[in-house]
This record gives C-alpha cells, sequence and structure tokens, in this order.
C-alpha cells in the first residue's frame, strides 16, 4: 500500500494536527469550487426562468415574485432563434472535428508508421508551427479565406472557412503520432506479411486501436470549436451560417434581459452536458497537453 | 504518400502559408482595392508612431502582470491540495474545470451582467452585505481592467490545475518516503520534493501564460470594447481595428510582426535565464 502514499502518509492522516486543517480545508475549498464553478450556472439556471424584473432588482433572491417563467426558454429558442444558432454551431464543431481527424490522424500514419525518409522534415517543420504566436498569421489567414491561393476561390460565408483552418494543429498530430508511436511495430510486421496494404493497416490496424487518443481530439476539438468567436465573426458574416457565439451578443443588444438569459443557458447547457458524460476522456486530454507542451 | 497530402495542404493553406505571407505583408501596403505596394518598413514607422499602440502595450503588460499576480499562484495552490485528496477528488475537478468549459461569449455576457455597477447589482450586492461598494467595475478607467483579469482568471484556472494534477501525478513516492523517514514536516517535503518536481512544468505554464495573455482580445472587445478612455484597449484588439475596421492590413501586420518578435525574445530570454533551473 506504500505506493498509494502521496505527500502525505497514512501516519499524519490520523494525525491530529494534520487531519483536523485538511479536513476543514477540504470543506472550504469544496465550497469555494461549489461556489465558483456550479454557482454561475445555477444562477443562469434560475435567472433564465425569472422575470427580468427579478433578475436586475434582486439578483440574490430565489423567484422573489413568486413566478417561474419556464416560456423564457422556449421564447430564445424560438423568437431568438437560439435553437437556429445551435443547429450551426453544431455543423461548424462537427466539420472542424472531422477535419481535424483526418489530417492528425493520417499524419500521424505517416509519420509514425510509413516513416518516409522526409517524413523527419515534415515532423520539424509542423512542430515550428508551434511556436509561432497565432497572431501572425490571423490577418494573412482572413486574406487566404478571402481569395485562396491557386484556385482563387472566396471561402468566407462557406463553412468551409471555419472547418479547415483549425485542422492544421500542430498539436493534434503530436498527440496522435505519439500515441501510434506506442503501437508495437511488431502490429505493422504481422499484418504486412499478411499481405495488407498501407490503407487497410490504417483502416483496419492503427485506428481501430487508437480510439482512446481519436476521442480525446474530438472531444477537444469540438469544445474548442463551440468556444471560439473571433474567427467565426471574421468569416461568417452571413446571420444565416454564425455560430451561437458570434450570434449571442447581437441577441443580447436586441432582446429583453430574462430572454437574453435564457439564451445563454441554452447555449451553455451543450458544453456542459457534453463535459459531465466525457469528463474523464476529456481531462486526460487537457492533461496530456500539459504534458505534450513540457 | 497519399496519407501525407491532408497534412500538406492543409498546413501549407492555413499555417506556412499565413506565416510567410504575414512576414511579407507587413512591408507591403495593401487594402485589397489598390494594388500592392512595396513599402518597406514603412509601415512599422507608421505603427510605431501611433500612440495607440503605447496605450494598447502599457495595457497589454498590466493586464498580463494582473493575471499572473491573481492567476498564476492559485491554480498551482489548488492543485497541490487536489493532488492530495483521495476518493472524491473528481468532483472537485470537475467544478475547477466547469469555467473552462463555458464558452467565453456566454461568460462575458454572464459577468457582464455581474459587473452591474448599481449597488442592485449581483457583486456590489454581495460586497454590500460586508458594507462594501458599490464598485464602478467596468465603468472606470482604474477598475475596467482588473474586473476583466477577474473573469479571465476564472475562465482559466481550471486548465491551470488540471495541468498541475497532472504533472503531481508522476511524483515518485519514495521521495516523499525518504524525506520523511529524514524528519521532513509536511511544509519540508513541500518545499523540497513537491515544488522541485513542479519547477518545469510552473516555468513552462508561467511562459504559455504570458504568451496567451499578450495574445488578450475576446474580453475587451465584449467587455469594453476597449474603452473606457482606451483603458481596456490592447495590442490585439488594435490589429483587429487596423485590419477590419480601417482596413489597413500592411499596419496590422506590421503590429502582430512586432508582438511576435516581442514574444520570441522574451520566450528565447526566459528558457535562457531559467534553463539552469528546469533541469536539475
Amino acid at each position: 500500500m506504500s505506493a498509494e502514499r502521496g505527500l502525505l502518509s497514512q501516519t499524519d492522516r490520523l494525525r491530529r494536527r494534520v487531519r483536523v486543517p485538511f479536513v476543514i480545508g477540504q470543506v472550504v475549498v469544496f465550497a469555494g469550487l461549489l461556489v465558483a464553478g456550479l454557482g454561475p450556472f445555477l444562477w443562469l439556471l434560475k435567472a433564465a426562468i425569472s422575470p427580468t424584473q427579478d433578475s436586475i432588482r434582486k439578483p440574490l433572491a430565489v423567484f422573489p415574485s413568486g413566478e417561474v417563467q419556464w416560456q423564457n426558454l422556449a421564447t430564445a429558442w424560438q423568437q431568438g432563434h437560439v435553437g437556429y444558432y445551435l443547429g450551426n454551431t453544431a455543423i461548424i464543431a462537427a466539420g472542424t472535428a472531422l477535419g481535424s481527424l483526418i489530417v492528425c490522424t493520417t499524419a500521424g500514419y505517416v509519420l509514425s508508421v510509413l516513416r518516409p525518409r522526409w517524413g523527419s522534415v515534415l515532423s520539424a517543420a509542423i512542430l515550428v508551427t508551434l511556436f509561432v504566436p497565432h497572431i501572425v498569421s490571423l490577418v494573412p489567414l482572413y486574406l487566404t479565406v478571402l481569395k485562396l491561393p491557386v484556385v482563387h476561390t472566396n471561402l468566407t460565408n462557406t463553412f468551409w472557412a471555419v472547418w479547415l483552418p483549425p485542422a492544421a494543429s500542430a498539436f493534434n498530430v503530436l498527440i496522435v503520432k505519439r500515441f501510434f508511436d506506442s503501437i508495437p511495430r511488431e502490429y505493422f510486421e504481422a499484418a504486412r506479411i499478411d499481405g495488407a496494404g498501407s490503407l487497410r493497416v490504417f483502416t483496419a490496424l492503427v485506428l481501430p486501436l487508437s480510439r482512446p487518443i481519436l476521442g480525446v481530439v474530438l472531444l477537444l476539438s469540438i469544445i474548442s470549436s463551440w468556444k471560439d468567436y473571433l474567427w467565426p465573426l471574421l468569416v461568417l458574416t452571413n446571420p444565416d451560417l454564425q455560430p451561437i457565439s458570434v450570434a449571442l451578443p447581437k441577441i443580447a443588444k436586441v432582446t429583453e434581459l430574462n430572454i437574453q438569459l435564457a439564451g445563454l443557458f441554452l447555449a451553455l447547457l451543450i458544453p456542459v452536458a457534453l463535459f459531465l458524460v466525457f469528463q474523464r476522456a476529456f481531462l486526460r486530454g487537457v492533461g496530456l497537453s500539459g504534458g505534450i507542451k513540457a | 504518400m497519399v496519407f501525407a497530402l491532408p497534412v500538406l495542404l492543409v498546413f501549407l493553406l492555413f499555417s506556412w502559408g499565413p506565416i510567410v505571407k504575414g512576414l511579407v505583408m507587413s512591408l507591403q501596403q495593401t487594402n485589397l482595392v489598390d494594388p500592392v505596394k512595396w513599402v518597406g518598413l514603412e509601415n512599422f514607422r507608421y505603427v510605431l508612431a501611433d500612440p495607440a499602440v503605447g496605450q494598447a502595450t502599457v495595457n497589454t503588460v498590466w493586464f498580463t502582470l494582473l493575471a499572473l499576480l491573481f492567476g498564476f499562484p492559485l491554480p498551482v495552490l489548488l492543485a497541490m491540495f487536489l493532488s492530495e485528496l483521495r476518493g472524491r477528488s473528481w468532483a472537485y475537478t470537475t467544478l475547477a474545470y466547469l469555467p473552462v468549459i463555458t464558452p467565453p461569449v456566454v461568460a462575458i455576457l454572464l459577468w457582464r451582467f455581474f459587473y452591474d455597477p448599481s449597488p442592485n447589482g449581483m457583486f456590489n450586492g454581495i460586497l454590500g452585505v460586508f458594507g462594501l461598494g458599490p464598485f464602478p467595475w467596468l465603468d472606470s478607467p482604474h477598475s475596467a481592467m482588473p474586473s476583466i483579469v477577474l473573469e479571465a482568471t476564472w475562465a482559466g484556472a481550471g486548465n491551470a490545475v488540471i495541468i498541475y494534477l497532472a504533472a503531481l501525478t508522476s511524483v515518485r513516492t519514495d521521495l516523499y518516503e525518504a524525506a520523511e523517514l529524514d524528519g521532513a514536516g509536511i511544509v519540508r517535503r513541500v518545499w523540497h520534493v513537491m515544488l522541485p518536481h513542479l519547477r518545469g512544468v510552473l516555468l513552462l505554464m508561467l511562459l504559455l501564460q504570458v504568451i496567451g495573455t499578450m495574445q488578450l482580445f475576446t474580453e475587451p472587445l465584449l467587455f469594453t470594447g476597449g474603452g473606457p478612455q482606451n483603458s481596456t484597449l490592447t495590442i490585439l484588439l488594435l490589429i483587429y481595428n487596423y485590419a477590419f475596421v480601417n482596413g489597413d492590413y500592411g499596419a496590422a501586420t506590421a503590429l502582430s510582426v512586432l508582438l511576435a518578435v516581442a514574444l520570441a525574445v522574451l520566450s528565447a530570454g526566459f528558457q535562457l535565464a531559467t534553463r539552469r533551473w528546469s533541469t536539475e
């Protein structure tokens, strides 16, 4: 059991002078986290179904006027078009995730399994982009999307403009490559001897084996695309295509507070639900990201 | 080599291409209407002479310093504490991570409401119970930036906590045991075992946080639009204004390049200065 210990040993934990402050600390920290983490969410839930005046006059009271307006949520969904914008957001997130997956799995396969002679050059070229702040390429990236080189297509106001650029993520490529590196080489040799080609090794061996890391990439890219604001604001100027993050500030300007808060609540619900369901894969992905940066 | 096509295409078009293009564009004058003109360092001269750039630099550095002061120690302490929990620690980490999941736009619109400067406002109401306030929060040039820092810290702390926690799981527990046998108390074990183990991650997170906060954009745009009296105008907001409000893409990229160079010099200097500490 000695492997189970951390900074505090079993004897420490039994000692009164350690145990009492430690328990008090747990209560204090947990209360703090409840207020900071869950508090805003619960308050938003309450405000979403309250009359505007309740939220403005007595934001801390629970239904001071005794009225509960469930219809706020429906109003925000329909008249505020929150449902429609959430649909756009889902399309954007799904396309982004798919694009990222295609790029990082094929790239990981080339760099980790096929290992062509120029693989190290490609690897280095991808790694270098991690060290260039995004800001250098914001404006030129916008101009690129405005007029794609060679083919001269304008991607703005198409979903391609938000699907493709995030796929060029050095971070995703590197964590997937790292995972592929850990698959025993004997598997590939055995498959080759059985007559499997590159494509078959990829689809029948590498992809099924790497489901956990693909789940991590999928989740991280869905959530980051869900959170994105600046890029869709720039490239999706047509309101019919905009995601909820771009639409909300505009909705906020023209709707009454209770409907606005109901809209915020609906926009928050899906990422929170996703996170709670896939919590373990998620936190592992973040931990991984710290590992790879270090 | 069909498999290399997606990564090559996507990186050429959306990563390597724009980086090179950005460097070139900073030396050109272009507004998408007139033909592109080569102007050399003119954009840089223009940007450096703009008083707004000085103001934005001061604001951005101020934000970064405040963010480090509020936002850096808290996740470290929290992670060190959480790593000692047995059993229910997932409840703590989940709670700590909820703000990170919140889309920034949702968080900002919500906090803008919390920052209502009237005595009935959410935060002023709470502080009023203790006889404090009411504070003007976002409405005063003095408190607008600290208010933004407070929200940004809330939004970002969970991420750092998870990364520190992951780092702490790899501490060799026999080191704690050895220290304990040598008579080291809890405080000395934190100081001589736990913190040294975190040193590499701490230094890296410090650098990443500085780089991240220097690129602050969404918060000032949606909270204050850069005001009041330009007190929350950040460099990235200014770049956005140059490019997408004034249509001066050359000036925008010149300022981007300057910021990127500043960040690169900063990280190189930081790496050099801390090399001795980070490799034990």
